[in-house]
């Protein structure tokens, strides 16, 4: 029982860390930027849901995908856009000032309190005869990460806008004589990261915790990691990154070394780095000349 | 009646001046090739009328609207496009979604089925590889894929820069055989060429093109009885 109880966690864990993970590697792979501010839009997400959760708990979760898309659009048009061509270290430097900008902002909005919201808890289920008890926020969170990785493979696939967007991070002019609109689907591609994050932090809010303005930086810091790991700018890479780095979170977390977990996950991240530095799926790009 | 009109187009990257302001223009129906040298400027012309970099000063009128600062993806609806040098085909993509990508710009969806089955016909090779990854494919097929993918947008007017690069002597002959047929078709071809000898038998007209500068002009013929482009172009 206790193997399919760190399976199942596993998953819920992987499946939050991995729809985060698709937002980094899918704008790194488009806009050819790590964009570090994508963290804080789970922060973001997280304050939008506890201040509608009083109206209703889907509103706050609709509205906190709309927030975070326009979060995202605008960070993108106003911090980023400006610097297309410029130093990849300037852009860089410009993503980590974004995410300090939105934490102080945070801290300005709570004044330092930490909000939550009323509910910590959706209950949990019991399975044969109570020897598996899963809760049911670990049940949806699962169902939702594999339902949304499935969903936006599809896009990418089957879709004229997903096809571009594969065109476009491949080869930029190439997708321009093809008369695809860059800026269009580099918007997009914001749109759709901040979104999978925004959904990330719903899932992330039954917590007895709750939301402060670093809400979003540690599980954003480790996404970030299972993208790398996955192989950065590899859609399925995120995802396959994400849910090694839950298991690595489940299996360690059920042991005396549970502790360390954030150590041990950052040590994996530098052992895969040395071993395969384009990560377990990544593909070494042919440089241009 | 000229498609294509560039005006004293000057083009820099950085500190050099890589155009010096060069006028050249294309009538519809025509072949018009630019051959040059390594370097003297050919790709920069062709990039910088298309729209994928930038221009310094000049004016590029096109099929009557002036596209001067027209962004390259908004030219391309307007009906010119460009087989880059190197081909520049999406790798990860199989043969057909390229070819899908090539009619991005084009809303006629029942049109896709018929202009499909035609890239086909032209290029055999593409149909028995529809479904194979377009990475994997050899360098002769790689330049069919970018030529059928050009042509499934529907261009008024088509540059080709470079088509022969890298290519055996038979591929070549193929290829200029398709540019041919293609112009045949209706499709005006603007050509950027080292191959001076195989460019200027297909070209109604053709500029010579040095250092930045247009140095000489004339028909295909003209040019190539030339003694300047003889010596310097041609092997003697």
């Amino acid at each position: 029982m206790e193997f399919l109880t760190i399976l199942i966690n596993g998953l819920s864990i992987g499946g939050i860390y991995a729809m985060i993970a698709l937002g980094y590697t899918m704008v790194y792979g488009i806009a050819k930027m790590l964009n570090f501010a994508h963290g804080d839009i789970i922060m973001i997400a997280g304050y939008t849901i506890v201040l509608f959760f009083p109206v209703n708990p889907i509103v706050g979760i609709v509205a906190a995908i709309v927030f975070c898309a326009i979060a995202g659009i605008v960070i993108e048009k106003v911090a980023y856009k400006p610097l297309r061509g410029a130093s990849p270290l300037a852009v860089l430097i410009t993503a980590i000032g974004v995410s300090k900008l939105l934490q102080s902002a945070a801290l300005i909005y709570s004044k330092g309190a930490i909000k939550g919201v009323p509910i910590t808890t959706l209950g949990a289920i019991e399975l044969f005869g109570g020897n598996l008890k899963i809760d049911v926020i670990t049940l949806i969170t699962i169902v939702c990460s594999v339902a949304i990785m499935v969903a936006l493979t599809m896009f990418i696939k089957r879709s004229k806008t997903g096809r571009a967007m594969v065109a476009v991070s491949e080869d930029k002019g190439a997708a321009q004589l093809m008369g695809i609109n860059v800026n269009k689907i580099i918007t997009i591609t914001f749109i759709i990261g901040s979104a999978l994050a925004a959904v990330a932090g719903a899932l992330m809010i039954f917590k007895p915790q709750g939301v402060e303005p670093t809400f979003g930086a540690m599980p954003g810091i480790k996404a970030f990691a299972a993208a790398v790991i996955g192989g950065i700018g590899s859609i399925p890479g995120a995802m396959v990154g994400g849910i090694v780095l839950g298991f690595i979170e489940a299996i360690f977390g059920a042991t005396p070394l549970r502790d360390y977990v954030d150590a041990i996950e950052f040590a994996i991240l530098i052992i895969v780095l040395l071993v395969k530095p384009t990560g377990i799926l990544g593909k070494k790009r042919r440089e241009k000349v | 009646m000229a498609l294509l009109e560039v005006h004293d187009l000057e083009v820099n990257y950085g500190v050099i001046r890589a155009i010096k302001g060069i006028s050249f223009e294309v009538n519809e129906g025509e072949i018009v090739t630019l051959i040059g040298a390594n370097g003297a400027g050919k790709t920069t012309t062709m990039q910088s009328t298309v729209g994928l970099i930038p221009k310094k000063s000049g004016k590029v009128i096109f099929d009557g609207n002036d596209i001067t600062k027209t962004p390259c993806h908004k030219i391309v609806h307007l009906g010119m496009t460009q087989v880059p040098e190197g081909r520049r085909i999406f790798q990860e993509l199989t043969v057909y979604e390229n070819l899908l990508m090539g009619a991005y710009s084009t809303k006629n969806k029942t049109g896709f089925k018929d202009d499909l089955n035609k890239i086909y016909e032209r290029f055999p090779r593409l149909a028995e590889r529809k479904n194979q990854i377009a990475g994997t494919l050899s360098g002769g097929e790689q330049q069919m894929l970018a030529m059928g993918r050009a042509i499934m947008s529907h261009p008024k007017l088509l540059m080709l820069d470079e088509p022969s690069m890298g290519l055996s002597p038979l591929l070549v002959d193929q290829v200029f055989e398709i540019i041919k047929e293609i112009n045949k078709d209706g499709t005006t071809i603007l050509l950027v060429e080292q191959n001076a000898g195989k460019s200027l038998s297909i070209s109604d007209r053709a500029y010579v093109l040095e250092n930045g500068e247009i140095v000489l002009t004339g028909t295909g013929k003209e040019l190539s009885e030339s003694e300047m482009v003889k010596k310097a172009y041609l092997g003697g």
